[in-house]
């Protein structure tokens, strides 16, 4: 469990790291928080030429509270975000999610934008970020873009960033109730199925992760008009995948169980 | 007065005891904490290589070629070598004893030739300047296979259709039949028989520390140091020695800090053999130290066991037999030198066995499959045997509508029936069951417990009590595995010397793991000589040095180190007084030895310190009269023999939640009432018992090592394979009762297992208490949500 040996650079500006990018590649991986990527090298699952460490990139840190909602840069750390009064106050279910994420010492060095760029079906920011409908900031050598996140997350481990493109930030739109549950077998591991729930303007939105290739917007079930119906319908939405020690017919079990619970937290 | 009348002590003092009994603190605790331990890893030689291995990536399958051109070219490549190349240095091994009549086993080898027989086994070795260059040249070995049909399937593989050894005729290793006759008949007048078949999940023991070695061979004197995280150096040093054909005398094995052993570490392993192999070859040192993720592939796994078992019992709950059918798979070899048939010939001895019945049948059948090895770990068998024990009790009990612990107050064997024979032939010198029993129900107020649980009821929280009463091998004799052949020391042995300054120091033959033996073996010493705590300094682990022992297993490490060191402390006492009464000129009976000094036994005054003592000894022997020579330096040997085994017997209790929606059960409270005769110290045992019933909830909530039909490990990493964590454990309340074990000074018996062995049944008993008033019942393990969501008809 040694990594291969890779190049390492830590570019100071936005421009030397989509220089690197652009040099390098396919070759090339960005380095954030490197609690994904580090162990994935360890285990030789992957080889890259280049490692671009981005932690001394400024403008991609701090949380800021916008007009209407919450800009949080995709360098602040999951301990952070579990740590902000600006996200409890406007993003609380990012609040509630970011005590699942792993355990202390991941919190610590891992990151927003490192978990919404690996897009882990099984990880709790991406579906947060569709359950709350926020906005990706994507950063390109030409300038800047803004993807939602519901067009973001496209596949397995796949998502809107094209190559040379680094994710900025995150910008979370305010939510009138929000509640974050998951089901871990032991506390900090990935959840056998999760669940974002939010409310805005009296209209639901349920989010399961650990359901299938990306987090899943139930749509069905977030459209129904009682529990009994919610429950019902969700069978229509989600087809989760079997893991190793759940079938996929008591993911969609236990996801039932979750939309009850975070049902009657609405 | 007459000597012999003399007081043995003034009254107040505590000479006998000392620090027996005392939850000192240890004293390599410090060093270890301050990240000042050597482990294998931390050893650094000039010239030292890395070794990395090649594995099989199929279960079963013929090497058709293999290509190491480019791997041999890599940076940094000092060899890469096969198993024929490796075989010439290092003879293959067949692991069989001789009391497990009909026990059989291929030869295997350090480096698997011609065939893999299961994912993980090592084909092939890198030796590189380090460990990355060494797993770049893996990464660079071409391979070519022909797959081989695999046998994964228990049933199948006692089925026989397809034989993994052909040259064995099938693939059974081992099987046992017993019987006591009379069982048809007690089955046949039975007022209620009781049946169900359990399954145990294949999992491992995962060591904080890899297993590490690092073999130093040098070929100007044909001697072999190996630096080694074992828990049988002495075992290791013969194996060494004559697998590689070095002169015993040769071979020496040095045991530094050790980061957790559960058995894991006990076993000759192929791949360490070809590393110590590989040094000889290289002629220079050579590490390996296993990584996490061949650790899974590689490390023992234990308990895969499928079994039946039938209880025959009266309308009022006495229990008449039991008969057991069990069916348990191990791999494509038999683990040197130990076998892996000891693990299923433990649960037909330990099955029924705390209870009073008379009649017992039992079959039990070690099969071969495509998997990776199978033998000993923590608790051997006891975790089986205690749950089908106690599951099939809490059935019968159930379908009597008697209380379990009542029923088993009924069953228990007589706290004043020993010594008694068990029906499976085994001997227990003296258990205290029904006082074990009364401390637990009084510890966890059983009565209000079982009122919550009906309260919470009627709020549909479901909680469950489950009881474990459990008996447990320790302190083996011979008869485990020296009268089977195998070169396993049962004796053990410590040498303490008196050192001029006053100090005491300690070499012992039983090793420590980091679970705290050289404290108890401190406390021991310092008791008997008579000194203070601070002036003792403890060696074990290293061939050179200790005397001869057979090491840490079978929680045998203070009941028989601990009693060869109490036996030479108590000897160097004696040599200590002869040596005072010289120089002192006074009367050997009214001296003793009290916190480093001599003193006057019955006015307690300072006669001289032990620090003069020894300046005496040793530098002015002169003035000591012509016919007398001091003995400062004392060695005594233990063997327990007047029993096969010491056993000791406690009873655990769970109190859990399970949440019928989700199928997840939450731990509540654990209690564990253990007497392991005379403990040492508390606080250790307590922690001994805590690890203990950890690991045991481990296997009935969380650990299994998962294959595919093909026979691949589905989840070898810390990810997918589930070890227990703090934030899932609730609190573990333990309690002792002592009855010392007559076979020895120091009265202890072994505590390393009990917490294992117990722990997985009572937490099944508990679940299935919880899920009784929905009508649902668990019997494999590990109980994960979708196998009590399935238990409850959910999905």
């Amino acid at each position: 469990m040694k990594a291969p040996s890779f190049a390492y650079a830590r570019p100071g500006t936005l421009a030397e790291a989509f220089d690197l990018l652009e040099r390098h590649g396919e070759g090339a991986r960005i380095l954030a928080g490197g609690q994904s990527l580090i162990p994935s090298l360890n285990m030789r699952l992957s080889s890259p030429e280049l490692l671009v460490d981005i932690t001394g990139l400024a403008g991609l840190s701090g949380i800021e509270s916008l007009p209407k909602g919450l800009r949080i840069g995709a360098l602040v750390t999951h301990a952070q975000i579990e740590r902000s009064p600006e996200v409890k106050r406007h993003a609380p279910l990012l609040a509630q999610a970011a005590p699942h994420i792993a355990h202390p010492a991941i919190r610590n060095r891992g990151t927003l934008g490192g978990s919404l760029a690996l897009a882990d079906p099984a990880a709790e920011y991406p579906a947060c970020a569709v359950a709350l409908d926020a906005t990706l900031v994507i950063a390109g050598k030409k300038g800047e873009r803004r993807v939602k996140a519901g067009a973001f997350f496209k596949g397995l481990f796949e998502t809107d960033l094209r190559p040379g493109e680094i994710l900025a930030a995150a910008e979370f739109p305010p939510a009138d109730k929000a509640v974050f549950v998951e089901l871990a077998r032991r506390h900090g591991d990935y959840a056998i199925i999760g669940l974002a729930g939010t409310q805005a303007a009296s209209r639901k939105r349920f989010v399961f992760l650990g359901a299938g290739a990306t987090p899943i917007l139930a749509v069905n079930a977030s459209k129904a008009s009682s529990l009994e119906e919610a429950r019902e319908v969700l069978g229509k939405d989600l087809d989760p995948p079997a893991d190793l020690y759940h079938s996929s017919a008591t993911k969609l079990h236990l996801a039932r169980v979750l939309l009850e619970r975070a049902w009657n937290k609405l | 007065m007459a000597k012999a009348e003399l007081p043995l002590h003034a009254p107040g003092t505590q000479l006998d005891k000392g620090y027996i009994g005392q939850s000192v603190p240890r004293a390599n605790a410090q060093r270890l904490l301050q990240g000042r331990g050597s482990f294998i890893d931390d050893l650094r030689f000039p010239r030292l290589a890395h070794v990395a291995f090649f594995r099989s990536p199929y279960a079963h399958a013929r090497i058709k070629r293999l290509d190491f051109s480019k791997a041999s070219k890599a940076e940094g490549v000092i060899g890469v070598f096969d198993g024929r190349s490796v075989a010439e240095y290092c003879t293959p091994w067949v692991a069989v004893l001789a009391h497990l009549k009909g026990i059989k086993s291929p030869p295997q080898h350090a480096i698997a030739i011609e065939r893999a027989c299961w994912q993980g086994e090592a084909v092939a070795a890198a030796v590189a300047d380090s460990r990355s260059q060494a797993e770049d040249a893996v990464a660079r070995i071409e391979a070519e296979w022909e797959e081989l049909p695999v046998v994964v399937d228990m049933d199948e593989a006692l089925a026989g259709k397809r034989v993994i050894h052909p040259e064995l005729g099938d693939n059974i290793c081992f099987k046992r039949e017993l019987d006591t006759g009379g069982v048809d008949e007690a089955f046949a007048t039975a007022d209620v028989v009781v049946e169900d078949v359990f399954h145990f999940g294949r999992h491992t023991g995962v060591c904080l520390e890899g297993r590490a070695l690092l073999a130093d061979y040098n070929a100007a004197e044909h001697s072999l140091t190996v630096y080694h995280a074992t828990q049988a150096p002495h075992m290791m040093q013969d194996i060494f020695s004559r697998h590689l054909n070095i002169p015993e005398a040769n071979v020496r094995v040095i045991t530094k800090d050790v980061g957790g052993s559960y058995g894991i570490k006990v076993h000759v392993y192929a791949d360490e053999m070809a590393t110590a192999a590989l040094s000889v070859m290289l002629r220079r040192p050579v590490k390996f130290v296993a990584d996490r993720l061949e650790s899974f592939v590689s490390d023992i796994h234990a308990r895969e066991h499928k079994a039946k078992v039938r209880l025959a019992c009266t309308s009022s709950g006495e229990i008449l037999a039991f008969e057991l059918d069990d069916l348990t798979a191990i791999g494509p070899y038999s683990v040197y030198p130990r076998t892996s048939g000891i693990e299923g010939n433990q649960v037909v001895n330990l099955t029924g066995g705390p209870y009073r019945h008379q009649k017992y049948r039992a079959k039990m059948h070690v099969v071969f499959t495509n998997k990776n090895v199978t033998c000993q770990y923590r608790a051997v068998g006891h975790p089986i045997a205690v749950a089908l024990t106690e599951g099939i009790v809490d059935l019968a009990a159930q379908k009597l509508g008697m209380d379990v612990a009542e029923f088993r107050r009924k069953n228990l064997i007589p706290d004043d029936a020993y010594p008694y024979t068990f029906p499976s032939g085994i001997k227990f010198e003296k258990l205290s069951h029904h006082k074990s029993l009364n401390k637990l129900l009084q510890l966890m107020d059983y009565q209000k417990l079982r009122e919550e649980q009906l309260r919470l009821r009627k709020n549909n929280i479901y909680r469950g009590i489950g009881l474990a009463a459990m008996i447990e091998v320790t302190n083996p004799s011979p008869a485990f595995y020296g009268v089977g052949g195998a070169r396993i020391s049962a004796q053990d042995g410590a040498t303490l010397r008196l050192e001029p300054t006053g100090m005491l120091t300690v070499m012992c033959s039983v090793t420590e793991q980091g679970q705290g033996t050289e404290a108890v073996f401190a406390q021991v010493a310092a008791s008997a000589v008579g000194v203070t705590l601070d002036k003792v300094r403890v060696i074990t682990g290293d061939t050179a040095v200790t005397p001869y022992g057979g090491g840490t297993w079978a929680s045998r490490g203070a009941g028989i180190g601990g009693e060869a060191v109490l036996l030479a402390g108590r000897a160097l006492r004696s040599n200590v007084l002869d040596v005072a009464s010289q120089i002192l000129k006074a009367d050997k009976a009214t001296l003793d030895i009290l916190n480093n000094e001599i003193i006057n036994r019955l006015t307690l005054e300072t006669r001289m310190p032990l620090a003069e003592l020894g300046r005496v000894a040793y530098f002015r022997p002169d003035t000591l009269p012509i016919d007398f020579q001091s003995e400062l330096t004392v060695t005594r040997h233990y063997t327990p023999r007047q029993y096969g085994f010491t056993f000791t017997n406690g009873i655990q209790a769970s109190w859990l939640e399970v949440d019928p929606d989700t199928g997840f059960v939450r731990l509540l409270k654990h209690w564990c009432v253990e007497d392991a005769g005379t403990l040492i110290n508390p606080m250790l045992v307590d922690e001994q018992i805590r690890g203990g019933v950890v690991q045991g909830i481990g296997a009935a909530l969380f650990e299994e090592c998962l294959y595919g039909p093909d026979g691949q490990l589905l989840n070898g990493n810390m990810a997918d394979y589930l070890v227990p964590m703090a934030g899932e454990m609730c609190d573990i309340v333990c309690a002792h009762l002592e009855t010392p074990t007559r076979q020895s000074q120091l009265g202890a018996k072994g505590v390393g297992e009990a917490g294992t062995a117990g722990a997985p049944a009572a937490v099944m008993n508990a679940i299935n208490d919880a899920l009784a008033p929905l009508g649902a019942r668990v019997t494999a393990m590990p109980f994960t949500p979708q196998r009590i969501l399935k238990a409850l008809g959910k999905v």
